[in-house]
């Protein structure tokens, strides 16, 4: 059924058609609106068999989830930014214990400065977690993907972040199409755990392992995720025959089969990039793009499939690693190991910071020319860190620098005395 | 259930994990001899027939308290309970009233007419005894259930020696006497009465016994020579008591006075009160702490109007009814000596109560017997210089109580039988004595002991009542459950409960425990936690 | 009426005598009822917690564990899964390949077994089994520090788990570091016996117990494993609630605590006796029965055991520490009227 609705508001009814059991909330903008819709369908009766549990931490909703999901309950929670941090070592902990727990980021930058708008240094942060990342275009695929992720998690015992673009998805209305309860029922088996806590069945959970078996345990672990690599095409198949509709899978492609320059993003600003790409083509330019949906497990062989034959590969990169540039271009180097092309990493969008039509139309000009820096920062103001580093020089105690920043920009009208 | 590797686990699977290699000492269970056994002259199990009758099952614990002693409801009401004084629960709030419960057991069988196991099979042996008192009746008893003919000889026209004819009605009621005395006879011992033996070897070939057991008493009085008139009328404290058997009592008069510190000098003091007597006056020649009469008794009597007369000595009595005393002080090492201070006392008569003599006449042919001090010298084994001729009781060198009788005749009937046999018993090693800095106390429950009620004053010095009571059900059962069980295990699951390891095993209810030692790491709880001192900790060797 | 009282009130089958020997006292007692022995008296209790654990000799927590445990099995008929903290007991129990837990257990982290239990017990309602009871358990440092805000968001919400900390007073597991449940004057690693106030400082530590009163959930209790009756009583009254509840049980410690290992229980029993660990029981918020001391101690005779309080012995500085750890007990045992007139009288 088609509906125009809030990202957030799909994704609460998508939740709720995979009929989940425990789920967990703490607040922290921009996820705020997935919880509240849920919490709101158990309330009014609309979803049945759910606990909505109003947690006091992001570390207690993610450990509620995890006592939860060991003792067999379908669990479900949703975090941003700060919280994911808040909740790191439980984030940890249940991939480490194999629960199967679906987990929504609305990404989101972290602070300090404190920023509640988009960027992927959230979910980044925890890439190394023992998480599936699956990351969503649009507001229809983050519905989607949230399905396919209980199928996912529990078919591996592992979980699964969704991440979603804060504000810019979570956020935004958009024409959806609603599967039915009997479609996601057809395509959603009931919860079998693999392990579960029962009187009947007694084991002990989360035991103790030292050297002669830690590395055992987390090459399993490694395993797990490369298993989900021949998972996430085979499960977004059936999706496609279930639904109607592609979503999912390891990366998709954008007119990038003859592409001289391709761009590699992640998240809703692929749909910016394809109205660059479609305008560039319109010029004669071989221009496409390739979309990573699955970050976590990273794809090597598909992504170096379809880049192989390009000149060369602009990441597009939502997150910065401080002290070495982007995170995805580190997959996409290992992917392309050992083929000469030209490899440009662009930091852009951090913070909220738009990402333009014309700002990435000049960027791909650039790259196309070869004239990228091996790390660029997308739409830097240059003047603003020119001064500001000069200040820094100048001045032993030069203060913070985002506020230093904000004034220089007219944003805060005080002054330090 | 599909388990992932190395985080999930099977159950209980830490047992692979012998913590025993830990441990630098081990537990042991031990059973360390409570004092109260330990201290008792009959050798009485005292703990284990308390243990029957903390669970109600009286009957058992009676069974198991005639195995040393068949004359419980006796010994219930004359024994000193030596046991009572060395009771670990003395140093917490009142010793076990042991001697109550002993009592209860005894008048429990009388009134349900319990009957003795039946004897072993018969050994073809048959033993003398002469003397049908406390150890003679006990020697009897004991070869008897062994397996031996038994016939007892007793110069008296009644069973029962001094219980009989020396210690009171008021003490010892004689229905309670002639019915333990009555169970021994039941159990096939045979007793011929009114026939002193003069020849023992005589008596022996008689009867047909290679060996015999003399318990004859003592029963010549003492004599102190004291001046007196014709009319003065002395007499001894034995023939008074042996008096109060027979129809005609012995006529005292209403001023009696007696003479001696001993228990007998306070039955004769109290007999004479129920007799009529209006004063009764005993006069000892030391002081109260120095009287060899045991102080309840004291203080009964004297509660009952008994008058003592510390610290003086009777010079004469003259024909006027008066006696002449002379005060005493105690010297630097405790002697009276006399201070020359000289006060008269009225008296119809004057009892002597000076200790007793044993005819010994009956030896006169025996060789190799050493007397000494008027009494028989036995070895260890209770047997005199002659072979197959033992001795207890009062003939012998000992306290003269009841319970020391009922000692010598459980001894010397294992020596007997051993003898018969052609061997020679010998006595299990004794325990370590369960001391009370081997216990925890804190684990006992607080209560005080219960006082057996006593007899109506008026009663006491009027009739020949009994004056202790004894316990009924309920307060004999709160009594036996006062016992500490000092040095045994009594099964209270403390060590099953406290290990944290888990290392003790419980065996089943009267099974005790065992230590798993693949698992006891040491630690030495269990040994800290047993409120009865029943388990010790010992270097491990390996 | 105290609960020793009520014990012996009760009627028994065969003896009209209201006295047993040791009464209560003892693990088991031959002459009581089998419905009044303890559960650990039970030839075939459960032993939640099995041998060939690696907890120290003596270890006053493994005991507490299985008593609690134990106790918990029995009352919900064995219905029953554990979560637990990070710590001595975590660590002790079930390091691969071998577990000694004998129920279904989890461990997460150290600071969210309150959380872990809120969801274990939310799966058994959801998956209509409420008669799957749950227990998180944990030391004194996954309770009353790390873990503390997850135990109070359990207590807010009134999840249906009862949790249960072991408290020895410090981080034992990393070698005896200060907690919030160290006493005044006890030397840690991090307080150490030295400087013008050795050992811990006074006028800190965190009272759990009250502080779970004050979350008004329906029932909070001490205990102690030197009285294990007292300790399962409260054990099976916790699970005869549903909502939140808390029950804080002292352990004695002879790694950190500088004591004989055979001495654990003696010393849990000073700790009661003297007044500094009273043993109480609150509904709703409200203390609704103490558990007497039986024969008052002074605290030096706790505090003369352990190690950790050996400095206070050595100088008047310290006698003067020990005279206000003598003043806190005191005000205890007033506070909650633990002496047997004040008890009965209220």
């Amino acid at each position: 059924m088609l509906k125009q609705i809030e990202g957030s508001r799909a994704v609460a009814e998508a939740i709720a058609l995979c009929r989940p059991q425990v789920i967990c909330a703490y607040p922290i903008t921009p996820q705020t609106h997935i919880v509240e819709g849920v919490g709101e369908m158990v309330k009014s009766g609309e979803l049945t068999n759910c606990e909505f549990i109003n947690v006091e931490s992001e570390f207690a909703a993610l450990s509620v989830a995890i006592g939860a999901s060991a003792a067999g309950a379908r669990t479900y929670t949703a975090t941003s930014s700060q919280g994911l941090l808040f909740m790191a070592e439980a984030v940890y902990n249940a991939s480490g214990l194999g629960l199967p727990i679906v987990m929504t980021i609305g990404t989101r930058a972290i602070g300090a400065p404190i920023n509640i708008w988009n960027d992927h240094s959230d979910s980044m942060s925890m890439r190394d977690a023992g998480w599936i990342q699956l990351f969503a275009e649009t507001n229809q695929e983050a519905l989607d993907l949230h399905i396919q992720a209980f199928r996912l998690a529990e078919e591996l015992s592992c979980p699964v972040m969704v991440c979603m673009d804060g504000f810019i998805l979570t956020h935004a209305y958009d024409r959806v199409d609603m599967p039915t309860q009997a479609q996601v029922d057809a395509y959603l088996p009931p919860f079998e755990p693999r392990q579960v806590l029962d009187p009947s069945e007694p084991v002990t959970i989360g035991a103790m392992v030292g050297p002669e078996a830690f590395t055992e345990v987390r090459y399993l672990a490694h395993h797990k995720q490369l298993r989900a690599l021949a998972l996430i095409p085979k499960l977004s198949a059936e999706f496609v025959a279930q639904f109607g509709r592609e979503s999912g899978g390891l990366v998709r492609t954008y007119r990038s089969d003859d592409a001289e320059t391709i761009v590699v993003a992640l998240g809703s600003v692929i749909g910016t990039v394809k109205e660059v790409i479609d305008a560039m083509r319109d010029d004669g330019i071989a221009i496409g793009c390739v979309s990573i949906c699955s970050f976590r497990p990273f794809p090597l062989a598909v992504l170096r499939e379809a880049l192989e034959r390009a000149k060369r590969v602009v990441v597009l990169e939502k997150c910065l690693a401080v002290g070495l540039g982007g995170i995805v271009s580190d997959g996409v180097r290992k992917a392309l190991s050992g083929i000469m092309l030209k490899g440009y990493t662009v930091i852009a969008g951090l913070g909220g910071r738009a990402i333009t039509m014309s700002s990435l139309r000049q960027l791909f000009d650039d790259a196309r020319a070869d004239e990228l820096e091996q790390v660029t920062f997308l739409d830097l103001n240059a003047d603003i860190v020119a001064g500001e580093l000069e200040r820094e020089t100048t001045l032993r105690r030069s203060g913070p620098t985002a506020e230093a920043i904000l004034r220089r920009l007219g944003t805060v009208a005080s002054r330090i005395a | 259930m599909d388990k992932p590797f190395a985080i999930t686990l099977d159950v209980g699977s830490s047992l692979a994990n012998k913590t025993g290699s830990w441990r630098a000492q081990r537990p042991l269970y031990v059973d360390r001899l409570p004092p109260c056994n330990n201290a008792c002259p009959a050798g009485e199990n005292i703990q284990h027939w308390l243990y029957h009758a903390e669970s109600g099952d009286y009957e058992a614990a009676w069974r198991a308290l005639v195995v040393d002693n068949p004359l419980p409801a006796i010994m219930g009401r004359v024994c000193y309970h030596p046991c009572e004084g060395a009771c670990n629960r003395g140093q917490l709030d009142a010793a076990v009233g042991i001697n109550s419960v002993e009592r209860f057991l005894g008048d429990e069988a009388l009134h349900r007419g319990w009957k003795f196991d039946p004897p072993a099979p018969s050994s073809g042996k048959k033993v003398l005894v002469v003397g049908a008192g406390p150890s003679g009746l006990s020697a009897a008893y004991h070869l008897r259930r062994m397996g031996h003919a038994v016939k007892i000889v007793e110069a008296g026209p009644m069973a029962g020696g001094m219980m009989r004819f020396g210690i009171p009605k008021y003490r010892l009621p004689r229905d309670v006497l002639d019915g333990e005395v009555a169970r021994i006879v039941d159990l096939g011992v045979e007793l011929e009465l009114g026939r002193k033996v003069s020849d023992i070897h005589k008596a022996m070939q008689a009867e047909g016994c290679t060996a015999a057991f003399l318990a004859v008493g003592a029963h010549i009085a003492k004599r102190a020579y004291i001046p007196a008139g014709e009319a003065a009328r002395m007499l001894d404290a034995v023939s008074v008591l042996r008096g109060m058997e027979g129809d005609d009592k012995p006529m005292l008069g209403r001023r009696v006075v007696v003479y001696g510190g001993g228990n007998t000098a306070l039955d004769v003091a109290r007999t004479a009160k129920r007799l009529g007597a209006t004063e009764s006056i005993i006069v000892y020649r030391r002081t109260r702490e120095k009287m060899p009469a045991h102080d309840f008794e004291v203080e009964e009597a004297l509660q009952e109007g008994v008058l003592i007369k510390w610290l003086s000595t009777i010079k004469n009595m003259g024909d006027e009814g008066t006696l002449t005393v002379e005060k005493m002080e105690l010297d630097d090492k405790g002697f009276p000596q006399p201070t020359g201070e000289i006060e008269t006392l009225a008296a119809d008569s004057l009892v002597l109560a000076l200790g007793q003599d044993v005819d010994l006449s009956l030896l006169e042919n025996v060789p190799g017997l050493e007397i000494k001090g008027g009494v028989v010298q036995v070895g260890a084994n209770m047997m005199t210089g002659f072979p197959g001729l033992f001795a207890g009781g009062d003939m012998v060198p000992s306290e003269r109580t009841v319970t020391v009788a009922v000692g010598h005749g459980k001894k010397a009937a294992r020596h007997i039988d051993a003898w018969l046999r052609g061997t020679a018993y010998v006595a299990p090693p004794k325990h370590e004595i369960a001391a009370f800095d081997k216990l925890n106390a804190w684990y006992y429950a607080d209560a005080p002991k219960t006082v057996r009620p006593m007899l109506d004053l008026a009663r006491r010095t009027s009739t020949f009542d009994e004056v202790v009571s004894g316990l009924n059900e309920t307060n004999a059962l709160f009594e036996a459950r006062r016992c500490l069980s000092c040095g045994n295990c009594f099964e209270c699951d403390n060590c099953y409960g406290v290990c944290p390891d888990n290392s003790v095993i419980k065996l089943g209810p009267g099974k005790r425990f065992e230590f798993n030692y693949d698992y006891c790491k040491g630690c030495g709880i269990c040994v800290s936690e047993c409120p009865c001192g029943a388990i010790m900790m010992v270097p491990e060797t390996n | 009426m105290n609960r020793h009282e009520k014990l012996m009130e009760l009627p028994t089958q065969r003896q009209p005598v209201k006295f047993y020997q040791t009464g209560t006292f003892t693990v088991g007692n031959r002459l009581l009822p089998e419905n009044l022995r303890s559960v650990q008296a039970d030839i075939g209790r459960t032993n939640s917690l099995n041998s060939g654990h690696r907890a120290c000799q003596g270890c006053g927590e493994a005991l507490g564990a299985r008593y609690a445990i134990d106790a918990a099995m029995r009352a919900t008929d064995n219905q029953l899964v554990a979560v637990n903290a990070t710590g001595c007991l975590e660590v002790f129990s079930t390091p691969y390949p071998e577990t000694s837990w004998q129920i279904p257990w989890i461990h997460s982290l150290f600071g969210n077994a309150a959380a872990v239990a809120s969801g274990v017990a939310a799966a058994q309602r959801v998956r209509g089994r409420p008669h799957v009871r749950v227990v998180a358990q944990g030391g004194d440092g996954g309770t009353t520090d790390i873990g503390f805000g997850c135990l109070s968001g359990m207590f807010e919400r009134n999840d249906d788990v009862l949790y249960i900390c072991y408290d020895n007073e410090a981080y034992m597991n990393t070698g005896v570091q200060r907690s919030s449940a160290t006493p005044p004057g006890a030397r840690t690693a991090t307080t150490p016996a030295l400087g013008r106030e050795p050992g811990n400082v006074s006028g800190t530590g965190k009272n759990v117990p009250l502080i779970a009163m004050a979350h008004r959930i329906p029932y909070v209790a001490t205990a102690s494993v030197a009285n294990l009756h007292d300790l399962e009583l409260k054990v099976t009254t916790a699970m005869e609630f549903h909502g939140a509840r808390y029950i804080h049980i002292h352990v004695p410690c002879p790694l950190g605590w500088g004591s004989l290992p055979a001495d654990t229980i003696r010393i849990a029993r000073l700790a009661v006796e003297s007044g500094l660990f009273p043993l109480f029981e609150a509904r709703d918020g409200h203390v609704s029965a103490r558990t007497p001391i039986r024969r008052k101690v002074a605290v030096d005779e706790y505090l003369k055991l352990q190690k950790r309080f050996a400095h206070l012995f050595a100088s008047p500085a310290g006698r003067e520490r020990i005279a206000l750890i003598q003043a806190t007990a005191d005000r205890n045992i007033e506070e909650f009227g633990l002496l047997e007139d004040e008890a009965t009288r209220g």
